[in-house]
């Protein structure tokens, strides 16, 4: 999978709680003000579930959800070694 | 018992409760605890730590399994619900995201109730805003020192140790495991309290409470927004079941009540003010049973939309669990009033799933946000490629 295969769904994920803010694949999620606590882990369960991946421990830390992008390199880094 | 079927599982969980446990459970309110071998006798059961993974000694329970073990307590004593609750956050937050060294120290004598867990979340000044905890952890040669007050600790007077949210410097929110044995942690019983009376719970002082490197839970930081959150989530989906529970046993009594009593010739039941709060109870209770199954299945599935639909099923339960006990003392009339008679408890109980695990307030905000996320019509939110050269 490449960046453009991922970075929309993350983002049409992502686009649902946001009440049709606009926002770019670099800003912080969190910081807009518009997602709950609850957020981190909808993202971690969304994302295990869409791309089959299981996040170890210690990449689960709220910066590696902060945006999109961020989110995308995460699972970019994940499925590269299956994809070889 | 892991070989039973998840049907007889749940029938003798309900005969447990019944015959065990509905039978002290007021002796217990009254005094204000519950004695240490009961939670070895549910362990004796295999009954403690269910759901978690056969290599620790649980069963692997569903999520519904669990659930009916959550409604028979519930139903039975919601005092011993609130601090097995408890219990069964600190193994799942440790089992999920301790290293492998505190799992295998832990949870094999969690599960066989030698080590209760609690978990210490609330401050005297802190309650819902919980990344404002002021409890703090300082690095040590041999791993951190933590030092802070907690309240409303579940279980407290009981516990062996406590999952615990710090504030470990510029990381921001850390949760770690802390034990009494080590020192420095003072339980103190708050009294009176208006129900789930018997459930032990304490203001927690941690003065300098060693810990050792290998008992921070999940990244540094990430203490509430995922390990925490991981306990909570988990303490919906078991208030959610244990107010079905109530329920249950508020309509057991209503009903039991409404045919033995007899007013103007006829029993209660036969009155038609009385049945119109019966069919409410009855309905209110087949609705909460939806949502827990509905609840459980997503979360075996790990569906992100687990997590609300818990939300969803404490929200509307615990709401459900007092207007139905609210019913039930309305049908008994004074008798529903005096010690006689479970349903006061229920009535007391029910009160307080509609402040733990985060106040229906906040479920309201929470559920608000999610249903314009899902039924909302909003306006495109174009995904936007920045071009960089």
């Amino acid at each position: 999978m490449t960046k453009e295969d991922i970075a929309p769904q993350v983002h049409d994920f992502v686009a649902k709680f946001l009440q049709g803010a606009e926002f770019d694949d670099d800003d912080d999620i969190f910081a807009l003000g518009l997602v709950n606590s609850l957020m981190a882990m909808q993202l971690v369960l969304f994302l295990e579930k869409e791309f089959a991946v299981k996040f170890a421990k210690a990449e689960l830390k709220l910066d590696n959800f902060r945006t999109v992008e961020r989110m995308t390199d995460l699972l970019l880094t994940k499925l590269q070694p299956a994809a070889n | 018992m892991g070989a039973l079927s998840d049907t007889s599982l749940a029938d003798a969980f309900r005969r447990y409760a019944v015959d065990v446990i509905a039978p002290v459970a007021d002796a217990w309110d009254a005094a204000e605890a519950i004695p240490r071998d009961v939670y070895t006798d549910l362990a004796a059961q295999g009954w403690l730590g269910g759901p978690l993974a056969t290599k620790w000694g649980g069963h692997e329970w569903s999520a519904a399994v669990f659930g009916e073990f959550c409604a028979a307590i519930g139903g039975a004593s919601m005092s011993l619900l609130s601090t097995l609750t408890v219990h069964h956050m600190a193994m799942s937050m440790i089992a999920q995201w301790g290293d492998e060294s505190l799992q295998q120290r832990l949870l094999p004598a969690m599960v066989r109730g030698e080590c209760l867990g609690g978990f210490a979340l609330t401050e005297p000044g802190v309650g819902c805003a919980a990344t404002d905890v002021a409890t703090v952890a300082e690095k040590t040669a041999s791993g951190y020192s933590l030092n802070g007050t907690k309240k409303w600790t579940s279980g407290g007077m009981l516990a062996d140790g406590f999952v615990v949210l710090t504030r470990l410097g510029e990381e921001g929110p850390t949760a770690f495991w802390a034990e009494r044995a080590a020192g420095g942690l003072t339980s103190t019983l708050i009294s009176g309290m208006l129900g789930f009376r018997a459930a032990m719970n304490t203001e927690q002082q941690f003065a300098h409470v060693p810990v050792t490197d290998d008992a921070m839970l999940g990244p540094a930081g990430g203490g509430f927004a995922f390990v925490f959150n991981t306990g909570l989530d988990l303490g919906r989906f078991i208030i959610a079941w244990g107010s079905l529970g109530l329920m249950r046993a508020s309509l057991t009594a209503a009903a039991t009540y409404a045919t033995t009593r007899r007013q103007f010739g006829k029993p209660l039941a036969e009155h038609q003010l009385i049945q119109r709060h019966l069919a409410e109870m009855h309905t209110s209770l087949r609705a909460t049973e939806g949502l827990c199954r509905r609840a459980a299945e997503l979360r075996d599935a790990r569906a992100p939309n687990s997590i609300m639909e818990t939300a969803t099923a404490k929200y509307f339960a615990s709401r459900a669990a007092s207007r139905g006990a609210d019913l039930a003392v309305q049908i008994h009339g004074a008798e529903g009033c005096g010690p006689g008679r479970p349903v006061q408890r229920y009535f007391r109980d029910a009160r307080i799933t509609e402040l733990i695990e985060g106040s229906n307030e906040m479920q309201e905000i929470m559920l608000g946000q999610y249903a314009v996320a899902e039924y909302g019509r909003r306006p495109a939110s174009p995904r936007r490629v920045k071009v960089t050269s």
